[in-house]
Parts: structure tokens; sequence; C-alpha cells
């Protein structure tokens, strides 16, 4: 068990990569990315800029801990994950949040609330009934007090992803992860999740919570550049970081062009 | 490789996974049995409802189905040539020891054994086991557990009904053939049969049952990346590894009647 505080004046380091290689999940299991050296801090904004098929859910999935690096070492809340038990990995990811792309992942049985109340009962072991007070705030934060009843098939694909953001912020996680996370939304919610990630990034939204850190993976990086943070590049295997939005400006590397300029959203 | 030596490889290959992967759902169950006690029993208990209760009028209507189309016969053939007298021992190794466990079963994994695999299928397809373990919650604790303990009480359950409705049936077709058998006659022999082993490997047998038709349908519902359009090739492995394996854990027991 190892834990790393570099510099005790620095917010401490949430995401440590050292010469990490990511393999895709799906068999034949091939090298994606190679070579990801990468640290995230409390409160950073990180994007994560990648083109389709450049590896950006196996590269967030072994970030969050769900997928091993196939070389190198990944620390996560300075800890190594390799070196840890099971009910360790299971109790730091906990204190995470990993929000999907695709519309949030929910579970088609269960109701919006019931999605939302899923971990906070889990991981409490609370009844329904004693979380729908936390899960009723969650809810109203995020615009879902309407649609709590209704199963994710009787919602739009844009409430759905706004549902699966609700469920990871349930057990109020330290850092949230996002895939894509307003690809394909409607305008009105692609407005609605910019201004909240970034009160989310400024500490505006839960009480006695310090800023979140976040992490986006997408393909649309223009939604982003003048709200995060940091920046990173993924393309053709290679790990590019580029580090502010001065950086971000003066990169020439094509693949950015092309980042720029796709636009995704729908309606 | 030929064809002989391909199958021998999958069949081995097969055999591993399923039997780490039962290993790893014991594990679960003994090291989680009592985390999150208030998410977990509901599921549990949801599942008993599914395979067993829901279950009891198809099981039921086999059992009296059953009952009067075998049992009612045999009685009534036992009778005929005079040998009424191992009417009981007839019984108990035919319904109790071998028709009852087996039927369970397979109609447990026939409705709810092959709608696991494409639940658990379908929510690996989607992308919807990860989702769990992103919030921390171990899908095998969540998804496998309550299941494979929830089939094993329900086959349990559903194999005491089938007897019971079976033994039953079977004296009323016996009694309208007129067979001059007196109810108390037949349930004496059948209590006379019966010995105290039988109900330790029936118990035994129906919780085997349902525990491996459970962590069949589990495994390959779960412990593979799926596409959507896999689901159904899953499911069709899946009733055919439990029936294979269900036999084989009958062959054992009989092997264990034998020598008792």
């Amino acid at each position: 068990m190892e834990t790393r505080i570099a510099n005790p004046a620095a917010p401490p380091l949430l995401i440590e990569m050292e010469e990490v290689a990511v393999a895709s999940a799906r068999p034949p299991q091939s090298i994606l990315l190679s070579g990801i050296n990468w640290s995230v801090r409390a409160g950073d904004y990180w994007v994560v800029g990648g083109l389709p098929g450049s590896g950006k859910t196996d590269f967030l999935a072994v970030a969050a801990g769900l997928q091993r690096p196939a070389r190198g070492t990944h620390r996560l809340f300075g800890r190594d994950l390799t070196r840890l038990s099971e009910a360790e990995q299971w109790r730091e990811r906990r204190r995470l949040g990993l929000v999907f792309d695709s519309g949030g992942r929910l579970f088609s049985h269960l109701t919006v609330a019931e999605n939302v109340a899923l971990p906070i009962c889990y991981h409490r072991n609370w009844t329904p009934a004693e979380a729908s007070q936390r899960v009723d705030a969650v809810l109203e934060l995020t615009g879902l007090t309407e649609l709590a009843q209704r199963r994710p098939g009787e919602i739009s694909y844009s409430w759905r992803q706004r549902a699966g953001l609700a469920r990871s912020l349930a057990m109020e996680p330290e850092m949230l992860l996002l895939e894509n996370p307003v690809a394909g939304l409607e305008l009105r919610h692609l407005q609605w999740w910019r201004e909240f990630l970034a009160k989310l990034a400024r500490g505006e939204v839960f009480v006695d919570h310090p800023p979140m850190t976040l992490v986006i993976a997408t393909h649309d990086l223009q939604r982003w550049a003048d709200s995060a943070k940091q920046f990173a590049l993924l393309d053709r295997g290679r790990w590019l970081l580029l580090g502010d939005r001065r950086r971000l400006s003066g990169c020439t590397e094509p693949v950015l062009r092309e980042l720029l300029a796709t636009d995704t959203t729908a309606g | 490789m030929g064809l002989a030596g391909r199958t021998l490889l999958n069949l081995t290959r097969t055999t591993y996974r399923l039997g780490a992967f039962g290993l790893i759902t014991l594990g679960v169950t003994f090291t989680k049995f009592n985390t999150a006690p208030k998410v977990i029993r509901p599921l549990l208990r949801q599942q008993i409802h599914r395979a067993g209760v829901r279950l009891l009028p198809m099981v039921g209507f086999l059992a009296l189905a059953l009952g009067l189309a075998i049992i009612g016969q045999t009685v009534a053939l036992l009778t005929q040539v005079g040998a009424q007298d191992f009417v009981g021992t007839v019984m108990v190794a035919v319904v109790v020891r071998e028709l009852g466990p087996l039927i369970a079963a397979l109609i447990v994994l026939a409705r709810v054994g092959t709608a696991t695999v494409i639940e658990l299928g379908t929510a690996r397809a989607l992308g919807q086991v990860e989702a769990l373990e992103a919030m921390g919650i171990d899908p095998v604790h969540y998804l496998v557990m309550p299941r494979v303990l929830g089939l094993a009480v329900s086959i349990l359950a559903l194999t005491v009904y089938f007897i019971l409705g079976a033994v039953c049936s079977g004296y009323l077709f016996a009694f309208l053939q007129d067979v001059p058998l007196p109810p108390g006659e037949y349930f004496r022999q059948l209590a006379r049969a019966l010995q105290f082993q039988d109900f330790i490997l029936l118990a035994l047998k129906g919780v085997a049952f349902g525990a491996v038709i459970a962590t069949v349908t589990c495994y390959q519902g779960l412990a593979q990346p799926l596409r959507l359009e896999e689901v159904a090739a899953a499911a069709t492995r899946a009733v055919v590894h439990s029936v294979v394996v269900c036999v084989l854990i009958d062959a054992a027991f009989i092997v264990v009647y034998l020598l008792m």
C-alpha cells in the first residue's frame, strides 16, 4: 500500500500515469495508446480530445481504475491500484464518478430516481425511502425532478444522459470523468451541461464541497475549448499532452484542427 | 488441430472458466453476504418470486399431468402383476430421486435461466455492467449472488411441491382405475421406502441444480464481452451447458445413492 505526496503545498494528485499503455477491452485486446505520462491534481479541469476510435473509452476505463493498464504505473488517489486488495479497489472507485456516453448506461428496469438511488442505497445500506431526500436533492440539481418516476426508455436521449450525470453525482465524488458528455444532445441541454460543469469546477453545486476535478474525453473539443483549463490529445496511438489553454492555441497538430471542427450536436 | 482436438480444447477452456466463475461467485457469497443487505435482500426475494412462486402453477400442472400419466399407470401395472408392495420403492426412486428435481430444474432453466442470459447479456452489451463497476458496485454481488441463492431456494421448493403433487395425483389416477390399493397403504409404503438420506440428498440436489443453472446462465451473460447480436447464441449455449452439467450432477448423485 503506497501513498505519495510530492509537494505538500500543491493540490493532491488524483491520477498519476507513468509510461502507461492502454489496451482494448474487447478482443483482440491490441494496444490502443502508449507512452501516457499524465497527472491530474485536485481542482483540475482536463479535456482529452480524440477522434472516434482513438481509444477514449478504454483510456477513461483505465483512468477510472476499471481496466488495468497494459503497461506502466497508474496511481489513483495516490495509490497503485495493482497493489490494492479487491475490497480497497472497490472503495477507491467510490471516490470518483464516471459519466458514460450513449445515454448514461442507465438500468432500463429502474426508474430515473431508482437509478440515482442505487449507488447511495448500496454503499450506505439504505432503503429507497431512506435515500429519498438525497436522491430528490440530486434530481433537483440536475433538473430531473419531474422525470423521477419515468424509466429510461420513456425519456429522451438528452434527459437520459443527464440522469447518468445525476447518478454519478449521487455519492458526491471527488473527481468526475465524462465520456462525450454532450455528443448528440439538444441545444438547450448542451448549454445546461456547459454551465453545470463550469459550476461543478468552481465548487458551486454542492454545499461544503471543494471544486470538483473534471476529466472530459471528447471528440468535439470546440465545446470545451473556452471552459476547460488543461488539454491533451489522443492521436493514432499517441498521447499528446498540451497543457493549458495557451498551449492549445499554439498547437499545430492536424488532429487538433479536426477535433475543433467536429460538431456532433443534433437538433 | 483436428475437430476432436478443438472440441476438447474448447470443452477444457469452458470448464475452466466456468469453474473459476463459480469459485468467484462462491467467494463473493461468503465475503459479501452481509454487504448492503437492504439492497441485496429485496433482489433475492425478487428472484425467489420469479423462479419459485410464479412457476408454481406450471409445476403444479406438470405434477398433476405426470402424476396421472406415469405414476398412476405404474401403480396400476404393479398392482396388476401383484407387485403392489414395491409401489413405495418405485415412487421414491422415480419421483423423489429423479423426476422431481430434474423437472423443477428444467422448468426453471427454460423460464428463468434463458431470461437471465438475455438480461445480463444485454446489460453487458449495453455497458451497464461497467456502469455498476464505475459506481463501486461488484456486479457478481449485485447481479449474480441473488440469482444463485434465489434459484437454489426456488428449485428446492418447486421440487418438493412437484413431488407432493405428483404423488397425490398419481394415487388419484390409481383410485379412478379402481386399483385395490387403499390410500393408507399407498402412503405407508411411500413412508417406508423413504430414508433419511433421501431428504438430505434431495435438498442437496435441488440446491446444486439451482446454483449450477444460475452460475452457468450468469457466466454466459456476464463473463465475456458480448455484442447485442451475440446474446441469443449465449442463451442457447447456456441452456446446453446447464442441461449437461445438471445431468452430470444427477449421475454423481446416482452413484452416491448406489453406494449408500
